[in-house]
């Protein structure tokens, strides 16, 4: 048994004693998570989906007919949750659609200390006001540095896309999703999802990489993308891993309680051997109490 | 007299004296004064304007550098300063070195109001600092989140060094009783803040786990905890050295001299104290840097300024330690304090903020605002540790504790 999983154990047990089973395993109600398969190939840049996500959620409003935003890689910010970017490469224009990618296990979530950012069992990562504090850390956490902070506003906000959870919840699918009108956005079950996604690949090998990414990136993601040349020509960092970023932390976590227990009765028993040491030493009248 | 009445006259008494106490000693325009009060006024102004405007308006954070200097310097490096306490306490009343005993109440003054004031100073920094209720009452636990542990154990340690200083507290207003009673705690609340302390350390540490693809790779590393909770060891030393140095200047008047000289030995066997806990940590980074196979990365910026942190900061400062414990040079050892105080603050800024987000093009760089702000935590400190220890038993030695 190696330290990690010793680890494990030790903690799961010092946890799990009191109600004697780990209830998790038991609980499991298998529920798929939601998610959107993007298609960079079919995306023709319309920005219909950036303008959809902002009338659906009262934020700002760009004016695609003339803000010229294919310039510059633009990155989601506050007042946008999506934005569309424009990428030069081997294969000519590909237009790349940004948003949060709903991980499978947000580092965002785990981060946050008030489950204010909160993965929900659609699968939606959703962020809750009445619970946030404000401190930041989902943005230190993010691999994608998607949460954004209002800076400028007495009460803040973290703003980021929340995969239109109430539309979900009501049987629609995301605004973005619906304005799309090539169907480079295509929402569905993850596993649906990645056999269409495989099922392209297949079988127009010319037009596609041949990965998925979100497939297996930071532990899985919700959203998916094809793409035709190789993801970091496209924006996407390709050395985040395949590892959930929750992992990083858990390992120092399930060490809490060990310590937790494990520190006093060391410091106690040496605090013992020391009051001998002392006794046998000399009987000096060190007061103590 | 029955117990409630005796107890209502005894407050009656405490509140006199306290107000009598609040009556500043001595004369006003002292020249720290002069410095710290523009400090304290101009910070207030600001903060003013943080709340009603919001962060952006005084500091340069923005959404690539999320947490800047208030974060990375006040409560990232400012806790790991407060170290001493914890390490003190362990070897006073855990092994029992009576030699230090005389250094223990100060310390843990500093530790105290370090973990107050920087740690305070978290909140100026949250967004809706009011929901900070949250994860303490419990409506919303964040169980997997690292900094949830770190804020409960701030929390908890904040109490558990108050009831260690609390004896002097009692001493100071005449509570004979209840010192007593607070002393019997001592050893009990030692052991928990030693528990709690190795575990926000490393934990500060652990904060910068997930954000490893924006952490320089010089810098990131799964042990980062590990190393915190090392470096703790010698902040806190260094930061003891520093600081009685200048106390037993300023403070002169107070100390009785034969604790004067005592505090030379202390200072030789914490200087002992800190070389080892460098080598180590020292040991540590070399042993890691050889792991991740970085030998790569030290021929750009980068490379130097990890070096320049490593080297220049650390093993130098361990050396001089050492030698100067070996040499009996009181001197050396001042300079190397100062050198290893400010390797840790480079070391705590680098993870925090400086190689966060390396490769972004615009760069965080803290707003004068942010500096004068924190120059007014640290002054507002200074002045509650001015306040106690001229009114209150902390230097002088006393046999009962
Ligand atoms: S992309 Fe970032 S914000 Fe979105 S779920 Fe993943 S970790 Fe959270
Ligand atoms: S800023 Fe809010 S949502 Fe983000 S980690 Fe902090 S409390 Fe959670």
């Amino acid at each position: 048994m190696d330290r990690r999983n010793f680890l494990k154990t030790a903690a799961a047990i010092s946890v799990a004693l009191p109600n004697g089973k780990t209830k998790a395993e038991n609980q499991n109600v298998e529920k798929e998570f939601y998610g959107v398969l993007v298609d960079t190939t079919r995306c023709i840049g319309c920005r219909s989906c950036e303008v959809a996500c902002s009338l659906e959620h009262n934020l700002f409003v760009p004016d695609i007919t003339k803000d010229n935003a294919f310039n510059s890689i633009r990155d989601t910010s506050e007042k946008q949750w999506t934005v569309v970017n424009c990428y030069d490469t081997a294969k000519g224009k590909v237009y790349v659609k940004k948003q949060c990618m709903h991980c499978w296990q947000p580092a965002c979530s785990a981060a946050c200390l008030t489950n204010a950012m909160f993965k929900t069992t659609d699968g939606p990562v959703i962020w809750r006001e009445n619970k946030c504090m404000g401190c930041r850390y989902c943005m230190v956490s993010c691999p994608f540095d998607i949460p954004k902070f209002e800076y400028h506003e007495w009460n803040p906000k973290i703003q980021k896309c929340k995969m239109c959870y109430e539309r979900i919840i009501d049987g629609k699918k995301p605004a973005c999703v619906d304005a799309c009108p090539m169907d480079a956005l295509m929402f569905g079950s993850k596993r649906e999802l990645l056999e269409i996604a495989r099922y392209r690949v297949y079988s127009h090998p010319e037009k596609y990489e041949p990965k998925i990414y979100g497939e297996y990136e930071v532990g899985g993601t919700g959203w998916l993308y094809l793409s035709p040349v190789p993801f970091d020509q496209i924006g996407f960092r390709t050395d985040l891993g395949n590892t959930p970023y929750p992992e990083y932390t858990r390992e120092f976590l399930y060490a809490v309680p060990l310590v937790l227990f494990g520190v006093p009765a060391l410091l106690l028993g040496l605090n013992m051997l020391t009051e001998r040491k002392n006794e046998i030493g000399k009987t000096e009248e060190l007061n103590h109490e | 007299m029955n117990n409630s009445q005796s107890i209502q006259s005894e407050i009656k008494r405490f509140l006199k004296f306290f107000f009598q106490e609040l009556k500043p000693q001595g004369k006003w325009l002292t020249p720290f004064n002069i410095i710290t009060i523009p400090i304290i006024i101009v910070g207030l102004i600001i903060l003013y304007f943080r709340f009603t405007e919001g962060l952006g308006s005084v500091t340069n954070l923005s959404q690539k550098y999320p947490w800047g200097f208030w974060i990375g310097f006040d409560v990232v490096t400012g806790v790991a300063f407060a170290g001493g306490a914890y390490i003190i306490t362990f070897v006073v009343y855990v092994m029992r070195v009576e030699k230090y005993h005389s250094i223990v109440r100060v310390t843990v003054l500093n530790g105290l109001l370090a973990y107050i004031f920087y740690a305070g100073a978290l909140v100026l920094d949250l967004g809706k600092p009011w929901n900070i209720i949250n994860p303490i009452i419990g409506n919303s636990f964040g169980y997997n989140s690292v900094l949830f542990l770190v804020s409960w154990h701030f929390l908890l340690y904040m109490i558990a060094e108050f009831i260690e200083f609390s004896p002097v507290i009692a001493e100071w207003a005449k509570f004979e009783k209840l010192r007593k009673i607070l002393n019997s705690l001592t050893l009990a609340t030692v052991i928990f803040g030693i528990t709690l302390s190795t575990l926000h350390q490393s934990g500060l540490g652990a904060l910068f786990l997930m954000a490893k693809p924006k952490i320089h790779p010089l810098w990131y590393t799964e042990f980062i905890p590990i190393l915190f909770l090392v470096s703790s060891i010698f902040a806190g030393l260094s930061m003891i050295i520093f600081e009685g140095t200048i106390s037993h200047k300023v403070f002169k008047k107070l100390i009785d001299p034969k604790h004067h000289h005592s505090f030379n030995e202390i200072i030789f066997g914490l200087a002992k104290g800190a070389a080892i806990s460098m080598f180590v940590y020292y040991f540590f980074k070399a042993l890691i840097f050889v792991h991740g196979k970085h030998w790569d990365l030290l021929n750009d910026f980068w490379g130097g300024w990890f070096l320049l942190e490593v080297i220049g900061l650390v093993l130098i400062p361990c050396f001089m330690f050492a030698y100067s414990v070996r040499n009996k040079s009181l001197g050396i050892i001042r300079v190397a304090s100062i050198l290893s105080l400010i390797g840790i603050i480079l070391n705590r800024l680098n993870i925090s903020v400086i190689t966060f987000n390396w490769n972004v093009v615009d760069k965080y760089i803290p707003s004068w605002q942010e500096i004068v702000v924190t120059l007014m935590v640290i002054s507002c400190e200074l002045w509650v540790f001015r306040w106690i220890v001229t009114r209150m038993p902390v230097f002088e030695k006393n046999k009962n504790y």
